[in-house]
């Protein structure tokens, strides 16, 4: 579920690291409230427990296939989605830089489809509330597959919508989520699976590592309302500010009324002072919505660009062929020598 | 086990690459990542049939090479997971958009061929552009430059820990998995009986040792705080780097510079 840099916009990746980094800085100030100095290297070495993990695939009966652990969900619920959360930003970062597995730019986006969901609506939402009366198999795998697949199939929408807002894909979006939405619902029941297995392991072994469970006689408070209010906020802000990408392809309302009335979205604007606010517009528009200024074509690719694309790329390998060669001579002189 | 083994490999190389001596490593590490978000950004906001444009962008990667004397072929071969990804959204664009847009030696080309090619040249061009950065660059001084940018400590120390101990792991993994194996020939992957003890036991040995680890880590006076300094401060070479590099790229693309060398031949 790794997005690539490619498949989204800087608009979209603008929303999205705003909306992970709100998430991010509220989870800093809760980890830094707990007053707990050796939860930092924990969690460090966690996040390469869980990408070490990922990387073994378990056997799905029945199929022939294999499947991975859901690495969100298993790191909140033995550290808190606080400091799972941000555990699983470092692992995406190093997923990102050293095995271009989603992109640098898309990290915010990525974050948000796989960390957030998994760590605050898995965790938070799912995995405490059927703890909260304490830990058994059973619970545990309830909760793990519940919590993989609803988060599975949020992030597998958030996908859908950051790459329909992008304008990517000339695929309708029913068609995207149809797609994707099924084949994440499968992952999603063998990831939770494979994650209950650890977790069931955790709890027989060292119990007291896993985070959220009740006595079974007191069960822990509800969300507060501030708490429920923040997470309500990261989400308004992330839901709004995509809803409001979509909705400036689309005419509002005065747009429509205008429409409706003169036949057009646009009155036509006649006059020196238009005249002279046009001229300063064009000339302060450094990307004049996105387009080539003084290029032939409107779609912005042309035979003559497509030929300069190629005499270009004949002229730098020709240059990096003769660097290659007197790279190769000097180095030659050197051991000669 | 392959994949295992391969993930090691792939870091440590990418580690030696970055400790290498060469001009483009010696870059202050905020210039080059400063570079590196500025091209990202540049590169997706084309829109998606300006081909030629995303075309004009692929200077900056290939010359860098050259001067960083870094493998095409290898950076290439970190394309295996993107491209997939990126071909199955763009694979479908010349079927839903068939408005002719240009025609090239007698060939119609439509809106969706040029939006999926340049899908295509976008997903190619990112992933280049971050390998540039992360073979060039050690993960201590990436982690300074993130310092730099007032990224908070705890997520900066935490993607350090992960960096360093993901190896070791990894090796840890590999020889669980190697003795898994050797006791099931044949298997393809872990049975579902062993899913829970296999990883477990990794995940309890993960935490044992995060624990020593902390306690040494308090003894070296290592903590969150800690600003992970660069060796030095930025230079005038470093300042030069980054005001020449943004500036070629902006013009890359603000001018249609592709479109000019092709007029000055034809």
């Amino acid at each position: 579920m790794h997005m690539a840099d490619a498949l989204i916009t800087p608009a979209t990746a603008g929303v999205m690291f705003a909306a992970s980094g709100i998430a991010a800085g509220y989870s800093i100030y809760k980890v830094r409230r707990e007053h707990s100095p050796e939860k930092v290297p924990v969690m460090g070495v966690m996040g390469a427990f869980v990408f070490a993990a990922q990387m073994i695939n378990f056997t799905i009966p029945g199929t022939g296939s294999s499947g991975h652990l859901c690495g969100g969900l298993l790191l909140s619920a033995v550290l808190g989605p606080w400091a799972g959360f941000l555990t699983m930003i470092g692992v995406l970062l190093v997923q990102c830089l050293f095995f271009a597995d989603g992109g640098l730019l898309a990290l915010g986006c990525n974050i948000w489809n796989m960390a957030f969901y998994g760590c605050f609506v898995g965790a938070l939402l799912i995995w405490r509330n059927v703890m909260k009366k304490g830990a058994s198999k059973g619970r545990i795998t309830l909760a793990s597959v519940l919590g993989c697949v609803v988060t599975l199939q949020m992030g597998a929408f958030s996908v859908c919508v950051e790459t329909y807002l992008s304008g990517i894909s000339a695929l309708p979006f029913g068609a995207f989520l149809t797609a994707m939405l099924p084949i994440h619902l499968a992952i999603g029941l063998v990831e939770g699976l494979i994650s209950a297995a650890v977790l069931c392991f955790i709890h027989e072994a060292r119990p007291e590592l896993l985070w959220g469970v009740g006595s079974g006689e007191q069960a822990p408070a509800r969300l507060s309302f501030g708490k429920t209010l923040a997470i309500l906020a990261v989400a308004a802000a992330a839901t709004g500010g995509l809803l409001s990408l979509a909705a400036s392809s689309l005419p509002d309302g005065l747009e429509w009324a205008l429409e409706r009335v003169a036949g057009t979205a646009e009155l036509p604007a006649a006059g020196s002072a238009y005249e002279a606010a046009g001229k300063i517009q064009n000339a302060t528009a450094v990307l004049p919505d996105y387009a080539i200024p003084g290029s032939e074509s409107a779609a912005g690719t042309t035979v003559s660009g497509l030929a300069g694309a190629l005499i270009t790329a004949v002229i730098l390998i020709g240059v990096a062929l003769a660097l290659h060669f007197f790279r190769r001579r000097k180095a030659g002189s050197v051991e000669a020598g | 086990m392959s994949k295992i083994g391969n993930a090691a490999r792939s870091i440590s190389r990418l580690d030696e690459l970055a400790r290498r001596d060469t001009w483009l490593n010696r870059v202050h590490p905020l210039s080059k990542l400063l570079v590196t978000l500025l091209y990202l950004v540049l590169v997706v906001s084309w829109k998606p049939r300006q081909l030629t444009g995303v075309l004009g962008m692929a200077v900056y990667p290939f010359v860098l090479f050259e001067i960083g004397d870094l493998s095409f072929g290898k950076a290439l071969y970190r394309l295996k997971i993107v491209l997939p990804v990126v071909c199955l959204v763009g694979i479908l664009n010349p079927f839903f958009d068939r408005e002719p847009v240009l025609t090239v030696f007698g060939v119609t080309v439509t809106g969706g061929v040029l939006t999926m090619l340049s899908l295509m040249a976008k997903g190619v061009l990112t992933v280049l552009s971050t390998y540039l950065l992360i073979a060039t660059t050690t993960v201590e001084s990436i982690c300074s430059a993130l310092s730099m940018l007032h990224l908070p400590g705890i997520i900066v120390t935490e993607f350090l820990l992960i960096c360093r101990y993901v190896s070791v792991l990894l090796g840890e993994a590999d020889r669980m998995w190697q003795a898994y194996s050797l006791r099931s020939p044949g298997q393809r992957g872990v049975a579902h009986g062993a899913w829970g003890s296999m990883l477990g036991q990794l995940l309890l040995r993960s935490m044992d040792r995060a624990k020593a680890l902390y306690q040494s880590m308090c003894m070296r006076g290592f903590g969150e705080d800690r600003p992970f300094a660069y060796g030095r401060g930025l230079t005038g070479r470093d300042v030069l780097y980054l005001v020449l590099f943004a500036a070629a790229l902006i013009t890359l693309r603000i001018f249609p510079v592709l479109e000019l060398v092709g007029k000055l031949f034809s």
